[in-house]
């Protein structure tokens, strides 16, 4: 240990910063992001596959989720929880998620482990040895996340009926664990051929972050991914598309585990798209003037502090998605205020805001915190590695990561009113009241 | 007023990887003490300020007092009203937290270089002078009863309430710090300026420090920000044992899953035995799918998404807790597996080749947590509430490595006892029943 002796010449040598990203792709069509912080002797080495829940085959809901949990059994070389163990006795911590348009699976890690890592998750990419026991055991245990997610929680029940309603022919529409019973009836050879068709490389993106070099993690990739063959019956991704929606929804969920009740919409919205993120930029916005701040956004100002109708309201609106996906807009009212009336509220709220446009300096605020965003972002390695791993599996380029915080400073308030027009049509919408009424709840 | 105290080589694996980062002490003119770690790679600053006293200090019969206080420091300051306030604040795209813990009220800071002065000055006034108008009282309070109202609807909450009611009674440790609907309703104005004066005290503050920002310009920013706060701390909690007995109490709640929530007595943070206990802990049920808990309950049975065990040393009592969520015909039987765990580790111990895993998971990951400005912020000042000096950061992983077979399964034998385990579940659970 030293002390007292200042070591400025070691900061000074690790200043560079989590800006620096790389991309290069493997001959067997895997996709390679490297993104240098050496600030710390530490690793995050994630494989993302374009492959989610909605990409299921009909009737098998929950496998993509479901085999996600498999690929911590056993492979050729490693045993059942091995790979996890490894990690964990090298000082790391590893986990994978699943979502609609991507699963993917990470360790974080000191950075001289990064070659074990990627010996390991090359590993199950084509090897998994999975038994019929192992099937019984993480169903179960899938169906207890499923029951602790979900069927616990009156929001999740409710946010479940509420997609099914939006979504008419999309997957999108199908929750990501699945639905409970399809969930019981999946079997091994759902979770192998999902597995063998979507697990490998020219269906994969590499994203390495942290205390690395391009070449190094180039030499390992190459060493590891790039000996793994391309699958050559690996389908496009073509979804079932939405039909015009001609009816706007309405439904209603009673469950007396309902705490406070509330009405949301959902409208469906355009998502970014590879070369074209003007239109969800000006969403983004759109949805931070509505409903980003409880203080000073139009929801707060005309339901909070003009009028007591709302306790907490809100929009939101997520750009990143292979497909159509959601605005919404939602408010918890107010001790006393029917959800009839908060509703009206929110509907003269966004009317009132469509006839007097965006106020300038509000914009202004809100542009100054997408621009700080992206200084606060570069202390988080990880956050970017996230970030590049999520757009490049909802069908974006690297190009279009690194053009999208110029694209959101660009953004007028005519763009948003433009973008407000189109999104706010009631055909493409589900609306929902949350209530504690009959006290309706079934197991 | 500064001096460097720590140039701290955080871990090293086999012979290369070594960060390094250099705590720095500083001490204002006006004596406020920071630890302050420099990184002026990217151009802002994380403060993280700790005040040690937290919802304990509410006032007899005020329950809700300083959790109320707090959510109202965002609300309005000065001349400003609460949208005035956030717009300010919005528009120079700083953070501020405003938190209560059961211990200790917390404060968190980022703001940029270029505007780190004005943010302050927003920041600061929101600490020594905020408005509690009425307007916004009635606001923030229709939110926290809210709040309580969804905690009484939530599994987890309702076990976590039930629980510590049992354990520690009239005691702060006994009961939820958002308060009661009764005592929300029932606290005035001047009980929130009586909680503001007890909670905003320099007596007990801790600050840690990390981004742009230099040892003298530190030595402004603290008092400036914290220089105006009185002394005069109310006096803190006494010492409290844990009062639950084994057994179990059921919580009749309609819902497909029950949850339990489980424990007993502890171990201190200051106990010479405390790093042998953390070792057990994560062989127990604290580290992740390699736990025994997780291999036997989850991995083997499939009875359970998740189950973790964690040490709580709170300041006045000691606890080793654990949940688990199984569903209701399933839970009974994921207790006695626990139970029969608990029993096996007590008795039998652990092996050599667990504890190795254990210290090599336990020592590889520490390092990992210095991932950001805000992150060794937190660390900065919890290692000085804790009062660990700036050498812990390099001696840390010494203390883990030095602890023996011998040391965990002595403290194995004295910590766990599965039948002093109280389990709450909050369900319908089959075959499971309240014990007298």
């Amino acid at each position: 240990m030293r002390l007292l002796a200042p070591v400025f010449a070691v900061l000074a040598a690790t200043s560079a910063i989590a800006e620096e990203v790389t991309t290069f792709s493997l001959d067997n069509g895997m996709d390679v992001v490297v993104i240098e912080d050496h600030r710390a002797p530490v690793v995050v080495h994630m494989v993302w596959y374009r492959v989610g829940s909605a990409d299921e085959p009909v009737g098998a809901s929950g496998v993509a989720h479901f085999l996600e949990h498999l690929l911590f059994k056993a492979t050729d070389k490693l045993e059942a929880g091995e790979f996890s163990a490894t990690v964990a006795a090298n000082g790391g911590s590893d986990n994978a998620f699943t979502s609609y348009d991507y699963t993917a699976y990470f360790q974080r890690i000191a950075a001289d482990r990064l070659e074990l890592m990627m010996d390991m998750e090359s590993n199950r990419m084509n090897n998994l040895a999975i038994t019929a026991d192992d099937i019984e055991t993480e169903r179960n245990v899938v169906l207890e996340e499923r029951n602790q997610r979900t069927e616990n929680s009156a929001g999740a029940l409710a946010s479940e009926q509420f997609r099914a309603a939006l979504y008419q022919n999309h997957r999108y529409g199908v929750p990501v664990i699945g639905w409970k019973h399809e969930m019981e009836q999946l079997e091994l050879e759902d979770a192998l051929d999902f597995y063998d068709l979507y697990y490998s490389p020219n269906n994969a993106i590499l994203v390495v972050a942290g205390d690395v070099y391009p070449d190094e993690v180039m030499a390992l990739a190459e060493e590891y991914y790039g000996v793994i063959p391309a699958e050559e019956a690996l389908p496009e991704r073509i979804r079932p598309e939405e039909p015009p929606q001609r009816a706007e929804r309405r439904l209603i969920y009673d469950d007396r585990r309902v705490a406070q009740i509330y009405v949301t919409r959902s409208y469906l919205a355009q998502e970014r798209d590879a070369g074209a993120q003007e239109e969800a930029a000006a969403l983004t916005y759109l949805a931070e003037i509505l409903g980003g701040s409880s203080f000073t956004s139009v929801f707060g100002e005309k339901l909070t502090f003009d009028q007591d109708i709302a306790l907490y309201s809100g929009a939101g609106y997520g750009g990143l998605s292979l497909d159509a996906t959601t605005f919404s807009v939602t408010v918890v009212p107010a001790v006393g205020v029917s959800l009839q009336d908060a509703e009206d509220a929110m509907d003269a709220a966004i009317a009132a805001f469509m006839e007097e446009g965006v106020d300038p300096e509000q914009l202004e605020r809100i542009r100054a915190q997408f621009r700080a965003g992206e200084i606060y972002a570069r202390d988080d390695s990880a956050g970017i590695a996230r970030r590049y791993g999520a757009a490049l599996t909802s069908g974006l380029t690297v190009d279009d990561v690194q053009a999208w915080p110029a694209v959101l400073q660009g953004v007028t308030a005519d763009d948003i009113m433009a973008a407000a027009e189109r999104v706010f049509d009631r055909d493409n919408a589900v609306t929902a009241w949350v209530v504690r009424e009959e006290g309706g709840f079934v197991q | 007023m500064m001096r460097v105290v720590a140039a701290a080589a955080l871990a090293a694996w086999g012979s290369i990887a070594q960060a390094e980062i250099e705590i720095q002490e500083v001490i204002s003119p006006g004596g406020i003490n920071a630890w302050l770690v420099e990184e002026h790679s990217i151009p802002f600053v994380s403060l993280e300020i700790r005040i040690v006293g937290g919802a304990n200090l509410d006032r007899p019969g005020k329950r809700g007092a300083i959790n109320l206080m707090t959510g109202l420091l965002e609300e309005g300051s000065g001349d400003l009203d609460a949208r005035a306030f956030q717009s300010a604040r919005e528009g120079l795209a700083a953070s501020f937290g405003y938190d209560v813990r059961d211990d200790t009220f917390v404060l968190s800071f980022q703001a940029l270089t270029e505007n780190r002065d004005e943010a302050l000055d927003l920041f600061r006034a929101s600490i020594t002078d905020p408005t509690f108008d009425d307007v916004a009282v009635e606001r923030v309070r229709a939110q926290v009863i809210a709040g309580i109202e969804g905690e009484a609807q939530r599994p987890n909450s309702i076990a976590g309430e039930v629980f510590f009611a049992e354990a520690f009674a009239d005691h702060p440790y006994g009961s939820d710090m958002s308060g009661t609907l009764d005592s929300v309703a029932a606290l005035t104005r001047a009980d929130l300026v009586q909680a503001h004066a007890d909670i905003l005290t320099r007596d007990r503050i801790y600050v840690g420090a990390v981004g742009d920002i230099t040892p003298e310009e530190l030595a402004v920013v603290l008092d400036d920000l914290l220089g105006a706060l009185p002394s005069g701390s109310p006096d803190l909690p006494t010492e409290i044992d844990f009062g639950l007995e084994g057994g179990v109490t059921v919580v009749d709640f309609p819902t497909p899953q029950a949850v339990a929530l489980f424990g007993h007595a502890g171990i201190e943070r200051d106990d010479e035995d405390f790093f042998a206990a953390y070792v057990l802990n994560y062989i127990l049920g604290g580290g992740g799918f390699e736990s025994r808990l997780m291999q036997e309950v989850r991995e083997e049975r499939g009875l359970t998404y998740g189950i973790g065990t964690y040490l709580v040393p709170k300041d006045y009592a000691e606890m080793v807790l654990g949940s688990v969520a199984s569903d209701n015909d399933t839970i009974a039987e994921a207790i006695e597996v626990i139970r029969d765990e608990w029993g096996r580790l007590a008795t039998q111990g652990v092996t050599p080749e667990e504890l190795e895993t254990a210290k090599t998971y336990i020592t590889g990951e520490y390092p990992l947590r210095f991932d950001g400005n805000s992150e060794i912020a937190n660390i900065l000042v919890g290692m000085q509430v804790q009062g660990l000096p700036p050498e812990y950061v390099i001696n840390r992983n010494g203390y883990v490595n030095a602890v023996t077979l011998e040391d965990v399964n002595r403290v194995a034998a004295e910590l766990l006892d599965p039948d002093a385990l109280h389990f709450v579940v909050v369900g319908q659970p089959e075959g499971l029943e309240s014990s007298q």
